[in-house]
């Protein structure tokens, strides 16, 4: 093993020792926010995504509507140029697909009669932009025939409009929590010169050099970050765990199977990272500004 | 070895603490550095392991002129000078071996090649049997040669002492003494300051009186 190596191994050994729990259990539940938030909105962002790509809309004819008004209806919506894709669902079918969703086949037979329209399902031609796919919707509400048209991404893109309004409220908490990251570890890596004091003035009386003396405070702070970053990622990864436990009775009784994904293993390692870097940062201002001080007389 | 050339060191607030000092020390010499309180001892020594910086005049140690020294240089210089403080400057939160094998840990020497050195310095001072004591458990004699043992586990060329007999009794300083001598004696440039007349006198080396900041 090369000298350079032995010493930063023991420069990690001394950090791992003087590493504080309670520390990275700060800076941890601190940086759970924003991560959760983060994996919170990833996730809405999906489903949101899903739908504001998607341009599908739903055209509903009258109740009652005559087959062949809706075979006439067909041929003007194949003609349209901005129409990629036509799917005539009859009033029977959509009938057999709502009795497929749990509990919906009573509510049906009470009925006693298909309440349902025939409908078309239309696909604009991609790339349609939001501007574009609301123009196609008001246009095709006006055919004869028509009773309602449903643009799916309507809402979705409210909701992705909302989630990045999100996104930036997240960006301002990591910068502000980012900030408190450095100064907690700033603060730590003071006591801590305080607390090396007579250590390091003999060390630099008897020949050790600035790196050698530096290098356990970095160590100190890159892992008390990543020690918060990875605690962060326990919390989130439980407080998802809790959330999904909810969100999965409420999901059931739509008939959906939404659940809130974790972050991702790349978000993961980025949180750890930034962590890491952040408690690095934190370190290399508290030394260079307090290890001056002490220069042995 | 060392050698001073009309070196001045005069302290923020103009206390001048030398004035115009030159001498040199030959390679395995041992000299000693005597004046009352005050006289300019202990900067002297400081200025050759370059914790303190000549004001004027030159100060060359094995070479190299160590008043004008990068700070990133200095220590690399003081890994080849052994000191041995007025105050010991042991570290009292772990055991005399760890105090001794510090200076090792700078330069990554590979543990077990440490440990045996730390080893050998100790048993040169009379102390191996210690080496788990915590230095506050010793007395101050013995305090003091864990110091020289630290002092000389780098093997230095030149080992120096800053009042090493200080608050010593008399037994225990000349014990102290006998260490130096020793080191002295296997090729090692010894200089020690010490305003103690009586105990140096017996062993008929080299003086170099300092009075009012000036070699008398």
């Amino acid at each position: 093993m090369s000298p350079w190596l032995r010493q930063h191994r023991r420069a990690l050994g001394l950090a791992l020792r003087r590493l504080g729990i309670l520390n990275a259990l700060v800076i941890g539940v601190a940086l759970s926010l924003p991560a959760g938030g983060y994996a919170i909105l990833e996730n809405l962002r999906g489903v949101a995504g899903r739908f504001a790509l998607d341009t599908q809309m739903s055209l509903f004819l009258q109740p009652g509507a005559k087959r062949a008004d809706a075979e006439a209806l067909g041929k003007a919506l194949r003609a349209d140029r901005r129409i990629a894709k036509v799917r005539f669902v009859p009033r029977e079918e959509a009938l057999k697909e709502l009795s497929s969703v749990q509990g919906l086949p009573e509510v049906i037979a009470a009925l006693g009669h298909n309440p349902l329209p025939d409908a078309y399902v239309v696909t604009a031609v991609v790339p349609a932009r939001g501007e574009a796919i609301e123009k196609l919707s008001s246009d095709l509400a006006k055919l004869p025939g028509v009773a309602h048209v449903q643009a799916d991404a309507a809402w979705a893109r409210r909701l992705a409009a909302l989630a990045s309004i999100g996104r930036l409220a997240i960006w301002l908490l990591s910068t502000l929590l980012g900030a408190g990251l450095v100064a907690v570890t700033f603060n730590t890596i003071r006591l801590q010169i305080l607390t090396q004091r007579a250590e390091i003035e003999v060390s630099k009386l008897i020949g050790a050099t600035d790196a050698f003396i530096r290098r356990p405070f970095y160590y100190l702070g890159l892992l008390q970050g990543v020690g918060g970053g990875l605690v962060a990622l326990g919390i989130v990864w439980a407080g998802l765990g809790l959330l999904n436990r909810e969100v999965r009775l409420l999901a059931e009784s739509y008939g959906s199977g939404f659940r809130f994904g974790f972050l991702g293993a790349g978000d993961g390692f980025a949180v750890v990272l930034f962590a890491g870097l952040l408690g690095l940062l934190g370190a290399q201002l508290s030394v260079s500004r307090h290890l001056r001080e002490i220069e042995p007389v | 070895m060392v050698s001073f050339s009309a070196v001045a060191k005069r302290y923020p607030g103009g206390q001048e603490a030398l004035k115009g000092v030159s001498f040199s020390i030959e390679p395995g010499e041992l000299a000693f550095v005597t004046g009352r309180s005050g006289a300019g001892k202990s900067t002297l020594l400081k200025l050759i392991p370059a914790i303190e910086r000549p004001t004027s005049g030159s100060v060359i140690v094995n070479g190299q002129n160590v008043g004008a020294l990068k700070r990133a240089a200095v220590p690399y210089l003081r890994r080849n000078i052994g000191v041995v403080f007025q105050d010991q400057k042991l570290l009292y939160d772990r055991s005399v071996f760890d105090n001794v094998i510090l200076p090792l840990a700078f330069s990554g020497h590979p543990p077990r090649e440490a440990a045996r050195r730390a080893r050998a310095a100790l048993d040169k001072v009379g102390l191996l049997a210690r080496e788990k004591s915590n230095p506050i458990q010793l007395s101050g004699g013995e305090q003091q040669r864990v110091a020289i043992a630290r002092a000389v586990v780098n093997r230095p060329a030149l080992l120096i002492g800053d009042e090493p007999t200080a608050n010593l009794d008399a037994e225990s300083a000349a014990l102290i003494l006998e260490v130096f001598v020793g080191f002295n004696q296997v090729g090692v440039t010894v200089l020690i300051a010490t305003h103690d007349q009586g105990l140096i006198g017996r062993y008929g080396k080299r003086l170099l009186r300092l009075d009012g900041g000036k070699i008398a």
